[in-house]
């Protein structure tokens, strides 16, 4: 397959992905105990995105020693939890990740 | 009722703190890119239509090796799984509108549009509510295109050593901020977490997502049980 054709097709399958519930869901179909459940889709979803970030290094390898990540993540979970800030948690987390890496 | 002017204005200016981490997350890709072997016209058509920053990852990190075509796009479908589940929720707001506005507003249904826009949604009750992730989609868009640009025309000037690719884990724990207040919700973030990381190396396709996000869910809808009987 050709460079544009795997272009295309990727580019499809995630625009249908976003689009089919969209088209396809009514809102009579809702009830407040699925609003329920739907309210924890972030909480689902992000650490599915978080957690290999952190945890699992460039060759796909678990890593848990040695991984200044880990720790600059916890800061930046303080940080947020006691701010609220999105803005400032995502500083506080690089400017720690930076400090482990460059100063400690 | 605010104007649709001012809706999508909102929906600029809440999106914006989340802006920050996708310009080195951008700048990365172009990079990437072009280093697998992607031509710059490529690497901005990528952006374009794909309009997806994991989606382009995980196709550059399987292209570079050497997956077959089949597994890349079945990939990159695992890894946007989630947005069935983002236009699950989305979609009981925009129920009411016409097919040509679903068909644009779904291009625009990103992470970050998503998680800043669905509180707008659920507080908003205004006809015009879906402005405000038209606004932050297409501020999410602006910022990915320029500098998935950037990254192609600065390629290795940019020092790998800053481990810029951290900020796209932190823009996702930033979204969850409110969430560590909750139990229930802590408990949810910790079963899809240790799923997606033990899971990594053995569900096939990058399905780890999707299967992580659905043992959270899972979770979720057992442990709230007991407000629906009581």
């Amino acid at each position: 397959m050709s460079n544009w054709a795997l272009i295309l097709y990727c580019g499809l399958i995630t625009y249908l992905t976003r689009f089919s519930m969209i088209a396809l869901i009514k809102k009579e179909m809702f009830n407040d105990r699925i609003r329920e459940i739907l309210s924890f889709v972030p909480s689902a979803i992000f650490p599915a995105i978080i957690f290999p970030a952190i945890f699992i290094n460039e060759r796909g390898l678990f890593e848990i020693d040695d991984n200044p990540k880990i720790l600059a993540a916890i800061i930046a979970m303080f940080i947020g939890i006691f701010s609220r800030s999105i803005v400032a948690t995502i500083f506080s987390g690089l400017a720690s990740y930076w400090f482990l890496i460059f100063v400690v | 009722m605010k104007s649709n002017l001012k809706v999508f204005l909102k929906g600029i200016i809440d999106v914006s703190p989340l802006m920050i981490p996708v310009v080195p997350f951008g700048l990365i890709f172009g990079v990437l890119a072009i280093d697998v072997g992607f031509t710059p016209i490529e690497t901005m058509a990528m952006s374009l239509i794909i309009f997806g920053g994991a989606s382009q990852i995980v196709l550059l990190q399987l292209f570079s090796g050497g997956a077959s075509s089949l597994v890349i796009i079945s990939s990159v479908g695992a890894v946007n799984s989630r947005h069935l589940l983002y236009g699950a929720v989305i979609s009981e707001h925009l129920s009411d509108l016409k097919l040509i506005w679903k068909i644009i507003i779904s291009y625009f249904l990103i992470d970050q549009a998503f998680a800043i826009s669905n509180e707008y949604l659920k507080k908003n009750k205004d006809h015009n509510r879906y402005f405000h992730l038209v606004g932050g989609g297409a501020t999410c868009w602006v910022i990915w295109q320029s500098t998935t640009f950037l990254g192609i025309i600065l390629g290795a000037a940019i020092p790998e050593k800053l481990g810029l690719s951290f900020a796209v884990p932190l823009t996702f724990l930033a979204l969850l901020v409110n969430d560590f207040r909750k139990f229930i919700n802590v408990i949810v973030i910790i079963i899809s977490g240790l799923v997606a990381t033990f899971g990594y190396n053995y569900i096939p396709f990058k399905a780890y997502v999707i299967v992580a996000a659905l043992a959270g869910l899972f979770t979720a809808m057992i442990l709230t049980r007991k407000n629906k009987k009581a």
